[in-house]
């Protein structure tokens, strides 16, 4: 039994699936989970997926309900495997916009939309954004749903660059740059 | 109760009056916490309180879920601090089997536990201990974990008490509460 000295236990979680390694199994992405696995933490991968303990699991199941597992495991992989074609084609058609807006005469901010449709975090990229370019960086809502970056100075080029060098998921093709002047703030 | 994906609704500070009761119903429910509760509801940090449909409180301390309640059942706590703090609950074990089932949200029913890879309590396969010794009444909180594995998959309340699952060995057994790959799970509380 654990001595209270060991708490708080740490627990490991799988980088594809978020459960505990030791629960992949039940979900859809399996094999993307073991390859995370061996990647982050062999000495576990090890334990995890040997012939011994995969024989054992089998095991303590009778023939029927391996087969019934199966056919579940089976029907969980296609689920994950349509998921993640459903979210490549949504990668292929969504644009990414980087708007110059003019907020005072010859002042600028620019915006930042459309990331989230990349699977990226917005608030650490906008981090990133205040880092890289040492400026200002905030997100804010849109109206009509979801957010942007907003990067104080005309940086469209240079976003423009930075993202698709960093992302190799963003196509170059899903990125524009506009300029949007119509749009005063008040200050 | 968490079958579908979530997201957070509104959060707001929880007053340090309220803060001192959360603590105190913690400390109540689950009395092995006690040595780890300044870690884990440090008085000085501020609690949030994230609202969850079907009104569901959720407590989180910055973006760590710690426990949750439904209206004014029991409060629970989020797998990942039973992961943090495992034997400080009542637990059972899943034989493997149910594993699957636990996972996609059904109800518990009693075989999983009493065929020879689960555990109930006062088991004579269980030698260190771990399951405890005294019989669980229906309606408490206990932290489901599974054969063959470390970490507890579920945290539910027991629809049956542990003494006549034993005898009836049928039924339900513990409702679906929070469990591994849950909306609960997934939230993203930024
Ligand atoms: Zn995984």
């Amino acid at each position: 039994m654990a001595t209270p000295s060991e708490y708080p236990k740490q627990v490991i979680y799988c980088g594809v699936c978020t459960l505990p390694p030791e629960y992949c199994e039940f979900g859809g992405t399996v094999k993307k989970c073991e390859e995370w696995l061996e990647e982050n933490h062999s000495d576990m991968h090890e334990k995890l997926y040997s012939q011994e303990v995969i024989e054992k699991n089998l095991s303590t199941l009778s023939i029927d309900a391996q087969k019934r597992a199966e056919k579940d495991s089976q029907k969980k992989a296609a689920k994950a495997a349509t998921a993640e074609a459903k979210a490549q084609e949504q990668r292929a058609t969504s644009k990414i916009l980087i708007k110059r807006i003019e907020r005072n005469k010859r002042k600028y901010v620019t915006a930042v939309q459309g990331l989230e449709a990349f699977g990226l975090d917005i608030k650490k990229v906008a981090k990133d954004f205040g880092k890289k370019f040492a400026t200002g960086s905030s997100v804010t809502k849109v109206p009509g749903g979801g957010e942007e970056i907003t990067v104080q100075g005309d940086l469209s080029d240079d976003i423009y660059d930075y993202l698709t060098e960093t992302y190799s998921d963003i196509p170059e093709d899903n990125v524009d740059c506009i300029e949007d002047k119509k749009k005063k703030v008040p200050s | 109760m968490f079958k579908k994906d979530m997201t957070p609704g509104s959060k707001s500070k929880v007053k340090s009056s309220a803060q001192r009761g959360i603590r105190a119903k913690v400390l109540e429910s689950y009395p092995l916490l006690e040595p780890y509760i300044e870690e884990i509801l440090p008085k000085k940090e501020q609690l949030d309180l994230v609202k969850l449909p079907d009104r569901v409180s959720l407590y989180t301390l910055g973006s760590t879920p710690l426990f949750f309640q439904h209206m004014d059942d029991p409060i629970m706590p989020h797998l990942t601090l039973v992961h943090k703090y495992p034997d400080a609950f009542n637990r059972l074990r899943i034989d493997r089997g149910a594993i699957r089932f636990v996972l996609s949200g059904a109800t518990l029913m009693a075989p999983g536990l009493t065929s020879p890879g689960g555990r109930l309590p006062d088991d004579d396969e269980d030698e260190e201990g771990r399951y405890g010794e005294d019989e669980l009444e229906a309606g408490s909180v206990v932290v489901i974990e599974a054969e063959g594995k470390d970490t507890a998959c579920m945290v539910g309340v027991l629809r049956m008490g542990t003494e006549e699952m034993k005898k009836v060995k049928k039924g339900q057994a513990c409702e679906a509460g929070h469990y591994l790959g849950d909306g609960l799970w997934g939230l993203n509380l930024g």
